[in-house]
C-alpha cells in the first residue's frame, strides 16, 4: 500500500502539456478546441449518461458543455485544470437534464444527509480473487453501471467525481458547491453502498459470511 | 471538550472500535489520516476480521470503478459535435467551408 504512486506529478504534467492547446483554443483555434474534445469527449459523455441515466440526456449534455466550455473559454483563468473546469459545466447540465425530468427532491445535492442513519454494513464477505478475469469487460461494465444507478443522485454524483474521473475531494467539493465534509460523507456512504452491491456479486462462493458486530 | 489537533470524533486513546473504523474508512483508504490515527486503525484490522473485509473489499470497488476506461463515443456524436463548433467558430479567423459534415437535425431540446 505504502508505494502507491502519486498522480501529482503526472497530472502537472498534463496541465503543461494542455496550455498551449487551451491558449489556442481560446484565440478560436476550432482545431485545437477539436483536440480538447477528443480528448475528453468520452469521459465527459459517461460522467453525463452516469449522472442523467439516458442516452439523449447524455448527448445533449455533451454538446451543450463543449459548446459552452468554447463560448466562455475567456473566463477559464487557468487555475484550475482545464478539465475541472470541464467537468464543473458537465455537472451543472446533467443536473439540470436531472432536474427537469424528474422533478422529485431526491435529486437537489443540497439534501441534508448528516441526519441520516449511519451507512449500512451488511455483506461481509472476501471477493473472489479476480473479478476482472470471471466476468467479461462488457459485464463488468454493465454491473458497475447497474451499482451506480442504483444510488441516489447526491451519492451518485460525489462518487463518480471522486471515484471515477479521480476529481481531489477540494476539486469535488468546489465542482459541486458542497462543503469538504459534506463530500466527504456523501463519499463514504456512496462507497459502502458500492461495495455491498458488488459484494453480492463479486463474493466468494462457499464462504461461510461473517456477522458485522454494531 | 474540543481537541484542536484530532478529528472531530477521534477516537479515544484506548481503543478503536468497529464503529470508529468504518466512520474513518474514507481517509483511511485516501491515505489523508494522520499517522497515529492510522497505526490505530491499522492495527484494528489485524484483529477485527470483519473490518478488515470491509476494507478490503471497498478497497477493491472503488479500485474496479477506477479501472474502467470510458468508451468511444458514438461516432455520429463525435461528427455532429465537431460539426457544431466549426459553425460557432465564425470568430474572424476562418469561416466553416465545404469541409464541415451536414448538420442536420440540431439537438432536441430549446
Ligand atoms: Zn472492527
Amino acid at each position: 500500500m505504502e508505494g502507491e504512486p502519486t498522480q501529482s506529478a503526472v497530472v502537472s504534467d498534463a496541465i503543461s502539456a494542455e496550455q498551449p492547446l487551451v491558449d489556442r483554443a481560446r484565440r478560436g483555434d476550432a482545431v485545437a478546441f477539436g483536440e480538447l474534445i477528443s480528448k475528453y469527449e468520452r469521459r465527459v459523455y459517461r460522467m453525463a449518461r452516469q449522472i442523467t441515466q439516458n442516452d439523449e440526456d447524455a448527448e445533449d449534455v455533451l454538446q451543450e458543455t463543449f459548446l459552452k466550455a468554447f463560448e466562455h473559454l475567456d473566463s477559464f483563468q487557468g487555475q484550475s485544470k482545464f478539465y475541472t473546469w470541464l467537468t464543473r459545466i458537465a455537472v451543472n447540465e446533467s443536473l439540470m437534464k436531472l432536474r427537469k425530468r424528474k422533478s422529485d427532491r431526491t435529486v437537489s445535492l443540497d439534501e441534508n444527509i448528516e441526519t441520516e442513519e449511519e451507512p449500512i454494513v451488511r455483506e461481509i464477505a472476501v471477493w473472489d480473487d479476480t473479478p476482472e478475469q470471471k466476468y467479461s469487460q462488457e459485464e463488468m461494465r454493465e454491473i458497475l453501471d447497474k451499482a451506480i444507478d442504483s444510488l441516489k443522485p447526491i451519492f451518485r454524483t460525489v462518487f463518480i467525481l471522486r471515484d471515477v474521473e479521480e476529481l481531489s475531494t477540494e476539486e469535488t467539493a468546489e465542482v459541486l458547491g458542497l462543503s469538504i465534509a459534506a463530500v466527504k460523507s456523501r463519499l463514504l456512504r456512496a462507497r459502502l453502498q458500492l461495495r455491498e452491491k458488488l459484494t453480492r456479486i463479486f463474493k466468494r462462493k462457499g464462504d461461510q459470511i461473517l456477522g458485522y458486530a454494531k | 471538550m474540543q481537541n484542536e489537533a484530532a478529528h472531530t470524533q477521534a477516537p479515544r486513546k484506548e481503543m478503536v472500535t468497529c464503529h470508529d473504523f468504518l466512520r474513518e474508512l474514507n481517509d483511511f483508504l485516501d491515505e489523508t489520516t494522520d499517522p497515529a490515527l492510522r497505526a490505530e486503525l491499522e492495527k484494528h484490522i489485524t484483529e477485527c476480521p470483519n473490518c478488515w473485509v470491509i476494507c478490503d473489499t471497498t478497497r477493491k470497488t472503488i479500485s474496479v470503478y477506477k479501472g474502467m476506461e470510458p468508451q468511444p463515443i458514438p461516432q455520429s456524436i463525435h461528427q455532429k459535435l465537431m460539426g457544431l463548433i466549426q459553425k460557432r467558430c465564425g470568430c474572424g479567423s476562418e469561416s466553416h467551408s465545404g469541409e464541415e459534415p451536414p448538420v442536420e437535425g440540431q439537438a432536441p431540446s430549446k
